[in-house]
Protein backbone atom coordinates (compact mmCIF):
# COMPACT_ATOMS: atom_id res chain seq x y z
CA UNK A 1 0.00 0.00 0.00
CA UNK A 2 1.24 3.47 -0.95
CA UNK A 3 1.21 6.76 0.86
CA UNK A 4 -1.87 8.02 2.67
CA UNK A 5 -3.59 10.76 0.67
CA UNK A 6 -6.28 11.59 3.16
CA UNK A 7 -7.44 10.22 6.45
CA UNK A 8 -10.31 10.71 8.83
CA UNK A 9 -9.80 10.26 12.57
CA UNK A 10 -12.76 9.74 14.85
CA UNK A 11 -15.03 11.75 12.61
CA UNK A 12 -18.54 12.46 13.91
CA UNK A 13 -21.23 14.29 11.97
CA UNK A 14 -24.44 15.65 13.48
CA UNK A 15 -27.47 17.11 11.73
CA UNK A 16 -29.03 19.04 14.58
CA UNK A 17 -29.91 16.29 17.06
CA UNK A 18 -29.32 13.46 14.63
CA UNK A 19 -25.97 11.74 14.95
CA UNK A 20 -25.34 10.70 11.35
CA UNK A 21 -21.74 9.50 11.41
CA UNK A 22 -20.14 7.80 14.47
CA UNK A 23 -16.43 7.83 15.17
CA UNK A 24 -15.33 6.97 11.68
CA UNK A 25 -11.59 6.55 11.17
CA UNK A 26 -10.46 5.67 7.65
CA UNK A 27 -7.22 6.06 5.70
CA UNK A 28 -7.40 6.60 1.96
CA UNK A 29 -4.32 5.51 0.03
CA UNK A 30 -2.79 7.59 -2.68
CA UNK A 31 -3.72 6.66 -6.26
CA UNK A 32 -6.19 4.04 -5.22
CA UNK A 33 -9.94 3.81 -5.44
CA UNK A 34 -11.75 3.38 -2.15
CA UNK A 35 -15.43 2.48 -2.28
CA UNK A 36 -17.91 3.34 0.46
CA UNK A 37 -20.90 1.00 0.42
CA UNK A 38 -23.93 0.53 2.62
CA UNK A 39 -27.71 0.88 2.63
CA UNK A 40 -29.45 4.25 2.08
CA UNK A 41 -29.18 6.59 5.01
CA UNK A 42 -26.14 4.85 6.50
CA UNK A 43 -24.10 8.06 6.50
CA UNK A 44 -21.69 7.32 3.66
CA UNK A 45 -22.61 10.36 1.58
CA UNK A 46 -22.63 12.58 4.65
CA UNK A 47 -19.16 11.30 5.52
CA UNK A 48 -17.98 11.97 1.96
CA UNK A 49 -19.32 15.52 2.00
CA UNK A 50 -17.45 16.18 5.21
CA UNK A 51 -14.11 15.40 3.60
CA UNK A 52 -14.09 18.60 1.52
CA UNK A 53 -16.09 20.57 4.06
CA UNK A 54 -19.19 20.67 1.84
CA UNK A 55 -21.28 20.21 4.96
CA UNK A 56 -20.24 23.73 6.00
CA UNK A 57 -23.05 24.86 3.71
CA UNK A 58 -25.66 23.23 5.91
CA UNK A 59 -26.16 25.43 8.98
CA UNK A 60 -27.44 22.67 11.29
CA UNK A 61 -24.55 20.36 10.47
CA UNK A 62 -21.65 19.90 12.89
CA UNK A 63 -18.52 17.87 12.21
CA UNK A 64 -16.10 16.87 14.96
CA UNK A 65 -12.87 14.90 14.74
CA UNK A 66 -9.91 15.25 12.44
CA UNK A 67 -9.45 15.08 8.70
CA UNK A 68 -5.78 14.84 7.87
CA UNK A 69 -4.14 15.76 4.62
CA UNK A 70 -0.32 15.86 4.64
CA UNK A 71 -0.53 15.40 8.43
CA UNK A 72 -2.47 18.64 8.81
CA UNK A 73 -5.95 18.71 10.24
CA UNK A 74 -8.27 20.50 7.84
CA UNK A 75 -11.35 20.29 9.99
CA UNK A 76 -10.56 23.45 11.95
CA UNK A 77 -12.00 26.94 11.80
CA UNK A 78 -8.61 28.29 10.71
CA UNK A 79 -8.48 26.13 7.57
CA UNK A 80 -8.65 27.96 4.25
CA UNK A 81 -11.65 26.04 2.96
CA UNK A 82 -11.43 27.54 -0.51
CA UNK A 83 -7.82 26.38 -0.94
CA UNK A 84 -8.70 23.00 0.54
CA UNK A 85 -11.48 22.39 -1.95
CA UNK A 86 -9.08 23.02 -4.79
CA UNK A 87 -7.13 19.98 -3.52
CA UNK A 88 -10.20 17.80 -2.99
CA UNK A 89 -12.57 17.84 -5.93
CA UNK A 90 -16.07 16.41 -6.03
CA UNK A 91 -18.46 14.79 -8.49
CA UNK A 92 -22.14 14.35 -7.65
CA UNK A 93 -24.86 11.86 -8.39
CA UNK A 94 -26.70 14.14 -10.77
CA UNK A 95 -24.48 15.82 -13.34
CA UNK A 96 -24.42 19.54 -12.54
CA UNK A 97 -22.57 21.33 -15.34
CA UNK A 98 -22.59 25.12 -15.10
CA UNK A 99 -25.05 26.93 -17.32
CA UNK A 100 -22.13 27.93 -19.50
CA UNK A 101 -20.39 26.67 -22.62
CA UNK A 102 -18.43 23.42 -22.52
CA UNK A 103 -15.21 25.40 -22.73
CA UNK A 104 -16.21 27.73 -19.90
CA UNK A 105 -17.22 24.81 -17.70
CA UNK A 106 -13.63 23.59 -17.80
CA UNK A 107 -11.79 26.92 -17.96
CA UNK A 108 -13.72 28.52 -15.10
CA UNK A 109 -11.72 26.86 -12.30
CA UNK A 110 -8.19 27.18 -13.72
CA UNK A 111 -8.81 30.80 -14.74
CA UNK A 112 -9.93 31.65 -11.22
CA UNK A 113 -6.82 29.96 -9.87
CA UNK A 114 -4.62 32.28 -11.88
CA UNK A 115 -4.19 30.94 -15.40
CA UNK A 116 -5.11 33.81 -17.71
CA UNK A 117 -3.12 32.89 -20.80
CA UNK A 118 -5.52 31.86 -23.54
CA UNK A 119 -3.20 29.27 -25.02
CA UNK A 120 -2.55 27.65 -21.66
CA UNK A 121 -6.28 27.56 -20.95
CA UNK A 122 -6.98 25.98 -24.33
CA UNK A 123 -4.44 23.31 -23.47
CA UNK A 124 -5.96 22.62 -20.06
CA UNK A 125 -9.42 22.37 -21.58
CA UNK A 126 -8.24 19.85 -24.16
CA UNK A 127 -6.22 17.80 -21.68
CA UNK A 128 -9.03 17.69 -19.15
CA UNK A 129 -11.61 16.69 -21.73
CA UNK A 130 -9.25 14.01 -23.02
CA UNK A 131 -8.67 12.68 -19.53
CA UNK A 132 -12.41 12.42 -19.04
CA UNK A 133 -12.73 10.65 -22.41
CA UNK A 134 -15.10 13.23 -23.84
CA UNK A 135 -12.79 15.26 -26.09
CA UNK A 136 -13.78 13.56 -29.33
CA UNK A 137 -17.46 14.19 -28.70
CA UNK A 138 -17.06 17.84 -27.75
CA UNK A 139 -14.10 19.26 -29.66
CA UNK A 140 -16.30 20.70 -32.42
CA UNK A 141 -18.81 22.31 -30.09
CA UNK A 142 -16.66 23.70 -27.28
CA UNK A 143 -18.49 27.00 -27.27
CA UNK A 144 -21.97 25.51 -27.23
CA UNK A 145 -23.94 25.14 -24.04
CA UNK A 146 -22.97 22.23 -21.81
CA UNK A 147 -26.63 21.67 -21.04
CA UNK A 148 -27.20 20.31 -24.55
CA UNK A 149 -25.01 17.27 -23.78
CA UNK A 150 -26.55 13.94 -22.74
CA UNK A 151 -26.58 12.95 -19.07
CA UNK A 152 -23.59 10.64 -19.43
CA UNK A 153 -21.63 13.26 -21.34
CA UNK A 154 -22.51 15.89 -18.75
CA UNK A 155 -21.17 13.64 -16.01
CA UNK A 156 -17.89 13.13 -17.84
CA UNK A 157 -17.74 16.89 -18.37
CA UNK A 158 -18.16 17.35 -14.62
CA UNK A 159 -15.26 14.97 -14.06
CA UNK A 160 -13.18 16.91 -16.60
CA UNK A 161 -14.07 20.13 -14.80
CA UNK A 162 -12.85 18.66 -11.52
CA UNK A 163 -9.66 17.33 -13.10
CA UNK A 164 -8.93 20.75 -14.63
CA UNK A 165 -8.06 22.30 -11.26
CA UNK A 166 -5.60 19.45 -10.58
CA UNK A 167 -6.85 18.14 -7.25
CA UNK A 168 -5.09 15.40 -5.27
CA UNK A 169 -8.26 13.62 -4.28
CA UNK A 170 -11.57 13.23 -6.13
CA UNK A 171 -14.71 12.45 -4.13
CA UNK A 172 -17.51 10.82 -6.10
CA UNK A 173 -21.00 10.54 -4.72
CA UNK A 174 -22.75 7.77 -6.68
CA UNK A 175 -21.44 9.21 -9.94
CA UNK A 176 -23.15 6.70 -12.19
CA UNK A 177 -26.42 5.98 -10.46
CA UNK A 178 -28.41 8.46 -12.55
CA UNK A 179 -26.97 7.16 -15.83
CA UNK A 180 -27.79 4.44 -18.33
CA UNK A 181 -25.68 1.21 -18.43
CA UNK A 182 -23.47 2.32 -21.32
CA UNK A 183 -22.67 5.64 -19.71
CA UNK A 184 -22.11 3.82 -16.43
CA UNK A 185 -19.50 1.53 -17.92
CA UNK A 186 -17.79 4.55 -19.50
CA UNK A 187 -17.62 6.24 -16.11
CA UNK A 188 -16.22 3.07 -14.56
CA UNK A 189 -13.52 2.82 -17.24
CA UNK A 190 -12.75 6.43 -16.60
CA UNK A 191 -12.34 5.86 -12.88
CA UNK A 192 -9.84 3.10 -13.56
CA UNK A 193 -7.89 5.50 -15.78
CA UNK A 194 -8.03 8.38 -13.32
CA UNK A 195 -6.60 6.44 -10.41
CA UNK A 196 -3.20 6.52 -12.06
CA UNK A 197 -3.08 10.22 -11.18
CA UNK A 198 -5.62 10.75 -8.43
CA UNK A 199 -6.84 9.24 -5.21
CA UNK A 200 -10.52 8.50 -5.50
CA UNK A 201 -13.17 7.95 -2.86
CA UNK A 202 -16.44 6.74 -4.33
CA UNK A 203 -19.81 6.22 -2.71
CA UNK A 204 -21.87 3.63 -4.55
CA UNK A 205 -25.06 1.68 -4.17
CA UNK A 206 -23.99 -0.75 -6.79
CA UNK A 207 -21.92 -3.51 -5.23
CA UNK A 208 -20.77 -4.86 -8.56
CA UNK A 209 -19.44 -1.42 -9.30
CA UNK A 210 -17.57 -1.31 -6.00
CA UNK A 211 -16.12 -4.72 -6.74
CA UNK A 212 -15.10 -3.69 -10.27
CA UNK A 213 -13.46 -0.34 -9.65
CA UNK A 214 -12.07 -0.24 -6.12
CA UNK A 215 -8.99 -1.49 -4.30
CA UNK A 216 -10.52 -1.07 -0.89
CA UNK A 217 -14.04 -1.03 0.42
CA UNK A 218 -15.60 0.31 3.59
CA UNK A 219 -19.00 -0.97 4.65
CA UNK A 220 -21.15 1.61 6.44
CA UNK A 221 -24.16 0.78 8.57
CA UNK A 222 -26.17 3.21 10.71
CA UNK A 223 -23.35 5.72 10.73
CA UNK A 224 -20.65 3.22 11.76
CA UNK A 225 -17.96 1.63 9.67
CA UNK A 226 -18.56 -2.06 10.16
CA UNK A 227 -15.67 -3.27 8.11
CA UNK A 228 -12.87 -1.78 6.04
CA UNK A 229 -10.57 -3.96 4.03
CA UNK A 230 -9.32 -4.91 0.60
CA UNK A 231 -12.28 -5.05 -1.78
CA UNK A 232 -11.52 -8.65 -2.60
CA UNK A 233 -11.67 -9.63 1.05
CA UNK A 234 -14.89 -7.71 1.69
CA UNK A 235 -16.64 -9.42 -1.20
CA UNK A 236 -15.29 -12.93 -0.81
CA UNK A 237 -14.46 -13.41 2.81
CA UNK A 238 -15.85 -10.67 5.07
CA UNK A 239 -15.14 -10.88 8.78
CA UNK A 240 -18.48 -9.59 10.00
CA UNK A 241 -21.81 -11.30 9.64
CA UNK A 242 -23.55 -7.97 8.82
CA UNK A 243 -21.18 -7.32 5.93
CA UNK A 244 -21.83 -10.76 4.59
CA UNK A 245 -25.60 -10.29 4.90
CA UNK A 246 -25.43 -6.99 3.04
CA UNK A 247 -23.24 -8.08 0.14
CA UNK A 248 -25.25 -11.23 -0.36
CA UNK A 249 -28.38 -9.08 -0.56
CA UNK A 250 -30.07 -10.16 2.62
CA UNK A 251 -30.89 -6.53 3.51
CA UNK A 252 -30.24 -3.04 2.25
CA UNK B 1 -72.12 15.45 -10.40
CA UNK B 2 -69.52 13.31 -12.08
CA UNK B 3 -65.85 14.17 -11.88
CA UNK B 4 -65.84 14.75 -15.61
CA UNK B 5 -68.60 17.37 -15.47
CA UNK B 6 -66.92 19.10 -12.54
CA UNK B 7 -63.71 19.22 -14.52
CA UNK B 8 -65.51 20.74 -17.49
CA UNK B 9 -67.19 23.38 -15.36
CA UNK B 10 -63.93 24.30 -13.63
CA UNK B 11 -62.17 24.64 -17.00
CA UNK B 12 -65.01 26.77 -18.30
CA UNK B 13 -64.96 29.09 -15.29
CA UNK B 14 -61.19 29.53 -15.44
CA UNK B 15 -61.23 30.27 -19.17
CA UNK B 16 -64.08 32.74 -18.63
CA UNK B 17 -62.24 34.60 -15.85
CA UNK B 18 -59.04 34.78 -17.89
CA UNK B 19 -60.98 36.02 -20.91
CA UNK B 20 -62.66 38.69 -18.82
CA UNK B 21 -59.35 39.99 -17.52
CA UNK B 22 -57.76 39.96 -20.97
CA UNK B 23 -60.79 41.76 -22.39
CA UNK B 24 -60.69 44.44 -19.69
CA UNK B 25 -56.99 45.04 -20.31
CA UNK B 26 -57.33 45.14 -24.08
CA UNK B 27 -60.33 47.45 -23.75
CA UNK B 28 -58.48 49.82 -21.45
CA UNK B 29 -55.37 49.85 -23.59
CA UNK B 30 -57.40 50.29 -26.76
CA UNK B 31 -59.41 53.13 -25.26
CA UNK B 32 -56.32 55.03 -24.14
CA UNK B 33 -54.51 54.51 -27.42
CA UNK B 34 -57.63 55.30 -29.50
CA UNK B 35 -58.19 58.57 -27.66
CA UNK B 36 -54.55 59.58 -27.54
CA UNK B 37 -52.82 58.40 -30.69
CA UNK B 38 -54.42 61.04 -32.88
CA UNK B 39 -52.92 63.81 -30.82
CA UNK B 40 -49.35 62.53 -30.92
CA UNK B 41 -47.05 64.35 -33.30
CA UNK B 42 -43.41 65.27 -33.40
CA UNK B 43 -44.40 68.76 -32.28
CA UNK B 44 -46.39 67.35 -29.34
CA UNK B 45 -43.47 65.19 -28.21
CA UNK B 46 -40.84 67.89 -28.36
CA UNK B 47 -42.38 71.28 -27.53
CA UNK B 48 -42.97 72.71 -24.04
CA UNK B 49 -46.49 72.92 -22.62
CA UNK B 50 -48.67 76.02 -22.89
CA UNK B 51 -50.65 77.33 -19.94
CA UNK B 52 -53.65 78.98 -21.55
CA UNK B 53 -53.10 78.71 -25.28
CA UNK B 54 -53.74 75.76 -27.54
CA UNK B 55 -51.02 73.53 -29.00
CA UNK B 56 -48.79 72.83 -26.00
CA UNK B 57 -46.55 69.77 -25.97
CA UNK B 58 -45.03 67.46 -23.40
CA UNK B 59 -41.35 67.61 -24.37
CA UNK B 60 -39.81 68.53 -21.00
CA UNK B 61 -42.17 66.19 -19.11
CA UNK B 62 -41.25 63.25 -21.30
CA UNK B 63 -37.59 64.05 -20.85
CA UNK B 64 -38.05 64.44 -17.08
CA UNK B 65 -39.76 61.06 -16.82
CA UNK B 66 -36.97 59.32 -18.71
CA UNK B 67 -34.24 61.12 -16.78
CA UNK B 68 -35.91 60.35 -13.46
CA UNK B 69 -36.21 56.72 -14.51
CA UNK B 70 -32.50 56.48 -15.24
CA UNK B 71 -31.54 58.34 -12.07
CA UNK B 72 -33.75 56.17 -9.87
CA UNK B 73 -32.59 52.93 -11.47
CA UNK B 74 -28.95 53.94 -11.04
CA UNK B 75 -29.59 54.26 -7.29
CA UNK B 76 -32.09 51.42 -6.86
CA UNK B 77 -30.59 48.56 -8.85
CA UNK B 78 -27.15 48.31 -7.18
CA UNK B 79 -28.61 48.77 -3.69
CA UNK B 80 -31.43 46.32 -4.34
CA UNK B 81 -29.20 43.65 -5.83
CA UNK B 82 -26.64 44.09 -3.05
CA UNK B 83 -29.23 43.72 -0.30
CA UNK B 84 -30.87 40.83 -2.15
CA UNK B 85 -27.53 38.99 -2.32
CA UNK B 86 -27.07 39.56 1.39
CA UNK B 87 -30.54 38.27 2.24
CA UNK B 88 -30.17 35.19 0.09
CA UNK B 89 -26.53 34.19 0.60
CA UNK B 90 -25.14 35.79 3.74
CA UNK B 91 -27.94 36.42 6.25
CA UNK B 92 -28.15 33.66 8.85
CA UNK B 93 -31.63 32.49 9.75
CA UNK B 94 -32.65 34.24 12.94
CA UNK B 95 -34.63 37.01 14.54
CA UNK B 96 -32.79 39.88 12.90
CA UNK B 97 -33.11 38.38 9.43
CA UNK B 98 -36.82 37.75 9.84
CA UNK B 99 -37.22 41.30 11.17
CA UNK B 100 -35.48 42.69 8.09
CA UNK B 101 -37.65 40.54 5.87
CA UNK B 102 -40.81 41.78 7.61
CA UNK B 103 -39.77 45.41 7.17
CA UNK B 104 -39.07 44.80 3.49
CA UNK B 105 -42.50 43.19 3.06
CA UNK B 106 -44.27 46.08 4.79
CA UNK B 107 -42.32 48.69 2.86
CA UNK B 108 -43.17 47.06 -0.45
CA UNK B 109 -46.88 47.54 0.14
CA UNK B 110 -46.53 51.12 1.38
CA UNK B 111 -48.96 53.65 -0.14
CA UNK B 112 -46.98 55.89 -2.45
CA UNK B 113 -48.58 59.09 -1.15
CA UNK B 114 -47.06 58.33 2.27
CA UNK B 115 -43.67 57.85 0.65
CA UNK B 116 -44.21 61.23 -1.01
CA UNK B 117 -45.01 62.96 2.28
CA UNK B 118 -42.05 61.28 3.94
CA UNK B 119 -39.91 62.51 1.05
CA UNK B 120 -41.24 66.03 1.51
CA UNK B 121 -40.49 66.10 5.23
CA UNK B 122 -37.14 64.32 5.23
CA UNK B 123 -35.55 64.63 1.79
CA UNK B 124 -36.94 67.96 0.58
CA UNK B 125 -37.03 69.88 3.88
CA UNK B 126 -34.72 68.23 6.39
CA UNK B 127 -31.90 67.40 3.99
CA UNK B 128 -32.72 70.56 2.09
CA UNK B 129 -32.58 68.99 -1.34
CA UNK B 130 -35.64 71.00 -2.37
CA UNK B 131 -38.13 70.04 -5.04
CA UNK B 132 -35.73 68.32 -7.35
CA UNK B 133 -35.17 65.32 -9.57
CA UNK B 134 -32.79 63.94 -6.96
CA UNK B 135 -35.44 64.18 -4.22
CA UNK B 136 -37.88 62.43 -6.52
CA UNK B 137 -35.38 59.72 -7.34
CA UNK B 138 -34.63 59.12 -3.65
CA UNK B 139 -38.33 58.92 -2.78
CA UNK B 140 -38.88 56.42 -5.59
CA UNK B 141 -35.86 54.46 -4.39
CA UNK B 142 -37.51 54.05 -0.98
CA UNK B 143 -40.60 52.95 -2.81
CA UNK B 144 -38.89 50.45 -5.13
CA UNK B 145 -36.02 49.06 -3.06
CA UNK B 146 -38.11 46.42 -1.29
CA UNK B 147 -39.28 45.08 -4.63
CA UNK B 148 -35.72 44.90 -5.95
CA UNK B 149 -34.44 43.21 -2.79
CA UNK B 150 -37.19 40.62 -2.80
CA UNK B 151 -36.89 39.82 -6.47
CA UNK B 152 -33.10 39.47 -6.29
CA UNK B 153 -33.41 37.21 -3.27
CA UNK B 154 -36.02 35.07 -5.00
CA UNK B 155 -33.95 34.94 -8.16
CA UNK B 156 -30.87 33.71 -6.30
CA UNK B 157 -32.85 31.19 -4.30
CA UNK B 158 -34.24 29.72 -7.50
CA UNK B 159 -30.72 28.80 -8.65
CA UNK B 160 -30.19 25.07 -8.01
CA UNK B 161 -27.95 24.54 -4.98
CA UNK B 162 -25.96 22.00 -7.04
CA UNK B 163 -24.63 24.87 -9.14
CA UNK B 164 -23.28 26.61 -6.09
CA UNK B 165 -21.81 23.37 -4.70
CA UNK B 166 -20.13 22.58 -8.00
CA UNK B 167 -18.40 25.94 -8.01
CA UNK B 168 -17.36 25.86 -4.35
CA UNK B 169 -15.99 22.33 -4.81
CA UNK B 170 -13.59 23.68 -7.44
CA UNK B 171 -12.03 25.86 -4.76
CA UNK B 172 -13.78 28.98 -5.95
CA UNK B 173 -14.66 31.67 -3.42
CA UNK B 174 -18.18 32.45 -2.35
CA UNK B 175 -18.23 35.89 -3.93
CA UNK B 176 -16.89 34.65 -7.26
CA UNK B 177 -19.47 31.86 -7.17
CA UNK B 178 -22.29 34.34 -6.60
CA UNK B 179 -20.99 36.65 -9.31
CA UNK B 180 -20.12 34.18 -12.04
CA UNK B 181 -22.37 31.19 -11.42
CA UNK B 182 -25.47 32.18 -9.48
CA UNK B 183 -26.21 35.72 -10.69
CA UNK B 184 -26.11 34.89 -14.42
CA UNK B 185 -28.71 32.17 -13.85
CA UNK B 186 -30.83 34.50 -11.73
CA UNK B 187 -30.52 37.31 -14.26
CA UNK B 188 -33.86 36.86 -16.06
CA UNK B 189 -35.72 37.08 -12.75
CA UNK B 190 -33.71 40.06 -11.52
CA UNK B 191 -34.32 41.73 -14.84
CA UNK B 192 -38.07 41.23 -14.81
CA UNK B 193 -38.02 42.73 -11.31
CA UNK B 194 -36.17 45.74 -12.65
CA UNK B 195 -38.73 46.13 -15.44
CA UNK B 196 -41.51 46.03 -12.87
CA UNK B 197 -39.71 48.69 -10.83
CA UNK B 198 -39.15 50.79 -13.93
CA UNK B 199 -42.83 50.64 -14.82
CA UNK B 200 -43.73 51.81 -11.34
CA UNK B 201 -41.27 54.69 -11.58
CA UNK B 202 -42.57 55.78 -14.94
CA UNK B 203 -46.20 55.68 -13.91
CA UNK B 204 -45.78 57.08 -10.41
CA UNK B 205 -47.36 60.45 -9.65
CA UNK B 206 -48.38 60.61 -5.99
CA UNK B 207 -44.90 60.17 -4.53
CA UNK B 208 -43.50 62.77 -6.91
CA UNK B 209 -45.98 65.58 -6.26
CA UNK B 210 -44.15 66.54 -3.07
CA UNK B 211 -40.61 65.59 -4.06
CA UNK B 212 -39.83 66.26 -7.71
CA UNK B 213 -42.41 69.05 -7.76
CA UNK B 214 -45.12 70.10 -10.17
CA UNK B 215 -43.26 72.61 -12.23
CA UNK B 216 -40.52 72.49 -14.78
CA UNK B 217 -38.25 75.42 -15.41
CA UNK B 218 -37.58 76.45 -18.97
CA UNK B 219 -35.02 73.97 -20.14
CA UNK B 220 -32.24 74.82 -22.52
CA UNK B 221 -31.79 71.64 -24.54
CA UNK B 222 -28.53 72.89 -25.98
CA UNK B 223 -26.84 73.04 -22.57
CA UNK B 224 -25.85 69.59 -21.30
CA UNK B 225 -23.70 70.65 -18.36
CA UNK B 226 -25.42 69.10 -15.31
CA UNK B 227 -24.15 71.97 -13.11
CA UNK B 228 -26.07 74.70 -14.99
CA UNK B 229 -29.47 75.53 -13.54
CA UNK B 230 -31.41 75.40 -16.81
CA UNK B 231 -29.61 72.34 -18.16
CA UNK B 232 -31.91 69.34 -18.65
CA UNK B 233 -29.33 67.13 -16.92
CA UNK B 234 -29.21 69.13 -13.68
CA UNK B 235 -30.51 66.73 -11.02
CA UNK B 236 -31.15 69.56 -8.53
CA UNK B 237 -33.87 71.28 -10.56
CA UNK B 238 -37.59 70.71 -10.02
CA UNK B 239 -39.08 68.41 -12.62
CA UNK B 240 -42.66 67.65 -13.47
CA UNK B 241 -42.91 64.16 -14.93
CA UNK B 242 -45.33 62.89 -17.53
CA UNK B 243 -47.59 61.16 -15.00
CA UNK B 244 -47.72 64.26 -12.80
CA UNK B 245 -48.41 66.39 -15.86
CA UNK B 246 -51.36 64.22 -16.86
CA UNK B 247 -52.79 64.60 -13.38
CA UNK B 248 -52.25 68.36 -13.41
CA UNK B 249 -53.64 68.99 -16.88
CA UNK B 250 -56.66 66.86 -16.08
CA UNK B 251 -57.46 68.51 -12.79
CA UNK B 252 -56.51 72.14 -13.30
CA UNK B 253 -55.49 72.57 -16.95
CA UNK B 254 -56.57 75.87 -18.46
CA UNK B 255 -55.56 75.26 -22.07
CA UNK B 256 -58.57 74.69 -24.36
CA UNK B 257 -57.09 71.40 -25.58
CA UNK B 258 -56.34 70.08 -22.07
CA UNK B 259 -58.37 66.90 -22.59
CA UNK B 260 -56.53 66.00 -25.78
CA UNK B 261 -53.19 66.74 -24.15
CA UNK B 262 -54.00 64.45 -21.24
CA UNK B 263 -55.13 61.73 -23.64
CA UNK B 264 -52.06 62.11 -25.83
CA UNK B 265 -49.74 62.11 -22.84
CA UNK B 266 -51.40 58.97 -21.47
CA UNK B 267 -50.87 57.18 -24.74
CA UNK B 268 -47.23 58.27 -24.82
CA UNK B 269 -46.79 57.01 -21.27
CA UNK B 270 -48.17 53.60 -22.07
CA UNK B 271 -46.25 53.23 -25.30
CA UNK B 272 -43.01 54.20 -23.58
CA UNK B 273 -43.54 51.64 -20.82
CA UNK B 274 -44.30 49.03 -23.47
CA UNK B 275 -41.18 49.87 -25.46
CA UNK B 276 -39.09 49.82 -22.33
CA UNK B 277 -40.48 46.42 -21.44
CA UNK B 278 -39.71 44.92 -24.83
CA UNK B 279 -36.26 46.49 -24.92
CA UNK B 280 -35.35 45.23 -21.46
CA UNK B 281 -36.54 41.75 -22.30
CA UNK B 282 -34.48 41.63 -25.47
CA UNK B 283 -31.44 42.87 -23.56
CA UNK B 284 -32.03 40.30 -20.84
CA UNK B 285 -32.28 37.47 -23.31
CA UNK B 286 -29.11 38.60 -25.02
CA UNK B 287 -27.19 38.84 -21.73
CA UNK B 288 -28.52 35.51 -20.48
CA UNK B 289 -27.49 33.78 -23.69
CA UNK B 290 -24.10 35.37 -23.58
CA UNK B 291 -23.37 34.35 -19.99
CA UNK B 292 -24.80 30.87 -20.17
CA UNK B 293 -23.96 30.05 -23.80
CA UNK B 294 -27.51 28.78 -24.30
CA UNK B 295 -29.51 29.35 -27.40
Amino acid sequence: MGEIALSAKKLNVYYGEKHAVHDVSLDFAEKEVTALIGPSGCGKSTFLRSLNRMNDLIPSCKVTGEILIDDRNINGTDTDVVALRKKIGMVWQRPNPFHKSIYENIAFGPRYHGIKNKKQLDEIVEQSLRKAAIWEETKDRLHKSALALSGGQQQRLCIARTVAVKPDVILMDEPASALDPISTSKIEELISELKQDYSIVIVTHNMHQAARVSEKTAFFLNGHVVEYDKTETIFTNPTHQRTNDYITGRFG
Amino acid sequence: MSAKTADKIATGVIVFITGLIALALIGLLGYILFRGLGHISWHFLTSPPETIRKGGGIGPQLFNSLFLLVLTMVITVPLGIGAGIYMSEYAKAGKITSAIRLVVEVLSSFPSIIVGLFGLLVIVNKFNLGFSLLSGALALTIFNLPLMVRITEQGLRSVPVQQKEASLALGISKWKTIRSVQLPIALPIVLSGSILAAGRIFGEAAALLFTAGMSSPRLDFSDWNPLHSDSPLNPMRPAETLAVHIWKVNSEGLAPDATQIAAGASAVLIITVLLFNLGARALGRYMHNKFTASK
